[in-house]
């Protein structure tokens, strides 16, 4: 099974405990910065970089304005274009259109590439509780699925793991012997065991990075390839996708494959961008429009613009929190800054958590190809949860105090003074393990006066 | 009510005020060779690029490396005296997967990516670029384009069931973000470009 539903930790725990192996945090952070490193040089080679952004940020936000009317258009083309299009509202009803077209065909086994919105609805969960197999195909997929996990990352999803580990999982599950680690090697193993899968599977799904309302077509981007080797093979295609992966025009794919790519991984383009707009001759091809909590996202004004979101993954691979904090802290199936604008919407008690796991530095708005103001949206997140009451009580009474010692100019100067007191004369009161700030950091050397204190000393005589 | 209905009625109810759809800026590529250009991306991205003067210069450099034991297919006519287009029917896909090396054609390249834009009446079978262990795109050489806005200008409406840009070797680097041509599709990729 994967991971369960209940919280027993929040972030904070969680990032706690990934903490307490420094050196792996240590390889954790710089392998995302080098994915950060490779984002800034491709997107630096593009002069006009800024206006793409600010183009694409508009396409979006254009069709959310008028995502009914191009929901309508979508289905219709794709309808003529010979597709099936099914509705699903929530992620149970997705999860039993999937099973019923399954059930339909008499297949019992499917293949999969990366759809992050499956991840969302839990699909394999599911199925295999109604006896059904699914196997993902993406590498890195499939390896957090043969360690029992979920992905910790939108696009790189075993990024957590060390190639020894991998070594060590394919081991176990696929018999290979103990102790590889070459990337190279277990690549080709597994190549080899997915090649059996993709030619003996009837029915593959795929996610859809975009969908085109004026042709009824959608995109499906990999480097693997395996989207197309499951789709292509089998007898029943199944493409999930949420509502707001609508663009209207094909032309408008020119300024999203520009930026898709070059933010997630720095590479120019993904190997393939593959167009379907029709089945095979004789085949099926049935696509699942999932709302799932986006229409009610996109009543929210403070927080609508986060349905812009191309999945990219920038926001996480630039967050200092995620990138020392691991994805499996956020608990939900998109982690790091924007899952954590989009989880409290879904369930907001369960995500509650999530925006206080930021430092608001905002590089996640500045990475971002859709210019979603993220860390705006993860302060506003953060008013919301204390006013529903879901706020750690810890931090509520924290705020409290912080807000009686701010509001009154005397008790702010004496705490201060008390402050500078306790470090310099008790040093150890402050730095031990009550104190959060204490925690992987070193108490800075108290200064000997406030700035007020000194003000009134310096200040020049003449005014 | 149903999902459908109920689906399109929140979303009309909760979208924003219609905002303008705005008109895509013109874009330029800086370097003006868009054959240079395209073959330094190309193999950056782990393609050969080889610039040829026809179907038999290809041939000649395929067969280096493709002996008789090689199954070699193809959709294209010009090279049907090495290659093999008895088996490009779609309920024939599965006996595909001991191909060693298809040839297909290319439309079209962009420079700013390496990429090649390729659509299924040029495959025979849709999964023939994926499923082959080594992949060869011929592609004429002035037909290049330098950025995907102009791909997509040069597409326009055209009619197709299936199109793909295909740009390098299947690969990943899932493990550590180590790079690995050959992931699932073609561990290699040539292209040819042709006068």
């Amino acid at each position: 099974m994967r991971m369960k539903e209940e919280h027993t930790k929040d972030h904070a725990a969680l990032a706690e405990d990934f903490n307490q192996d420094e050196p792996r945090v240590n390889w954790h952070d710089e392998t995302l910065w080098f994915i950060r490193e490779k984002r800034d040089r491709a997107a630096f080679a593009i002069p006009d970089w800024e206006l793409l952004r600010e183009t694409a940020s508009q396409i979006k936000f254009h069709t959310l304005s008028n995502l009914s009317q191009y929901l309508q258009q979508f289905e219709a083309n794709a309808q003529a274009n010979g597709m099936t299009v099914h509705w699903a509202a929530d992620a149970q009803e997705h999860n039993q259109i999937v099973h019923s077209i399954l059930q339909q065909h008499g297949v019992t086994q499917m293949v999969k590439s990366k759809s992050m919105l499956t991840e969302e609805c839990h699909l394999n969960d599911y199925l295999e509780q109604q006896g059904l197999e699914v196997i993902d195909s993406d590498l890195g997929e499939r390896i957090v699925q043969l360690a029992k996990e979920p992905p910790s990352h939108i696009v790189l999803p075993c990024i957590h793991l060390k190639k020894e580990e991998i070594g060590n999982i394919f081991h176990q599950h696929l018999g290979t012997e103990a102790g590889l680690s070459d990337p190279q090697i277990l690549t080709e193993t597994a190549r080899q065991h997915l090649r059996e899968t993709f030619l003996t599977r009837k029915a593959a799904l795929t996610g859809v990075n975009f969908a085109i309302a004026e042709t009824g077509e959608f995109v499906v981007c990999t480097n693997e390839g395996n989207a197309d080797m499951g789709a292509h093979l089998a007898d029943v295609h199944i493409a999930s996708m949420g509502i707001e992966k609508l663009i209207p025009r094909r032309s408008d794919l020119g300024v999203f494959l520009r930026l898709l790519t070059r933010s997630a991984t720095g590479q120019p383009i993904t190997t393939y961008s593959s167009h379907f707009k029709k089945p095979r001759p004789g085949h099926e091809l049935h696509l699942i429009l999932v709302d799932n909590g986006r229409s009610v996202q996109l009543g929210r004004e403070d927080f609508r613009n986060s349905l812009k979101c191309i999945r990219c993954g920038a926001c996480m691979n630039t967050c200092p929190v995620y990138r020392r904090s691991g994805g499996h802290s956020y608990q939900s199936a998109v982690a790091g800054p924007i899952g954590s604008i989009l989880a409290p919407n879904l369930d907001m008690k369960k995500h509650a958590d999530l925006p206080f796991a930021s430092t608001l530095c905002g590089s996640c708005s500045n990475v971002c190809p859709v210019k979603i103001d993220i860390h705006t949206q993860l302060y506003k997140w953060r008013q919301v949860i204390v006013k529903e009451g879901y706020a750690d009580p810890k931090k509520a009474i924290g705020m409290k105090a912080m807000n009686l010692v701010l509001s009154s100019p005397n008790t702010f100067k004496l705490s201060g003074k008390a402050g500078r007191w306790f470090m310099k004369t008790v040093p150890f009161l402050v730095s031990n393990q009550m104190n959060p700030w204490y925690k992987q950091r070193e108490m800075p050397q108290p200064p000997k006066e406030s700035f007020g204190e000194w003000y009134r000393k310096n200040r020049p005589q003449h005014d | 009510m149903t999902s459908r209905e109920r689906i399109l009625a929140a979303v009309a109810q909760n979208q924003p005020a219609l905002t303008p759809l705005p008109l895509v800026p013109s874009f330029q590529l800086e370097t003006p060779d868009l054959v240079e250009k395209f073959s330094q991306v190309a193999v950056n991205i782990g393609s050969w690029v080889l610039e040829v003067r026809d179907y038999e210069e290809i041939q000649e450099i395929l067969l280096q490396d493709f002996k008789a034991h090689h199954r070699i297919i193809s959709h294209v006519p010009e090279v049907s005296s090495f290659a093999d287009a008895t088996a490009l029917e779609d309920p024939q896909r599965h006996l595909l997967e001991n191909v060693d090396l298809a040839i297909i054609k290319g439309h079209f390249g962009v420079a700013e990516n390496g990429a090649c834009w390729v659509t299924e009446d040029l495959l025979g079978v849709r999964v023939v670029p994926f499923i082959c262990q080594h992949l060869a795109i011929i592609l004429p050489k002035h037909q290049m384009v330098p950025l995907m806005h102009d791909a997509y200008e040069k597409i326009g409406d055209a009619e197709y069931g299936y199109g793909v840009f295909i740009a390098g070797p299947s690969k990943t680097a899932d493990i550590e973000q180590s790079l690995v041509l050959g992931a699932h599709g073609p561990r290699t990729l040539t292209v040819f470009l042709m006068e």
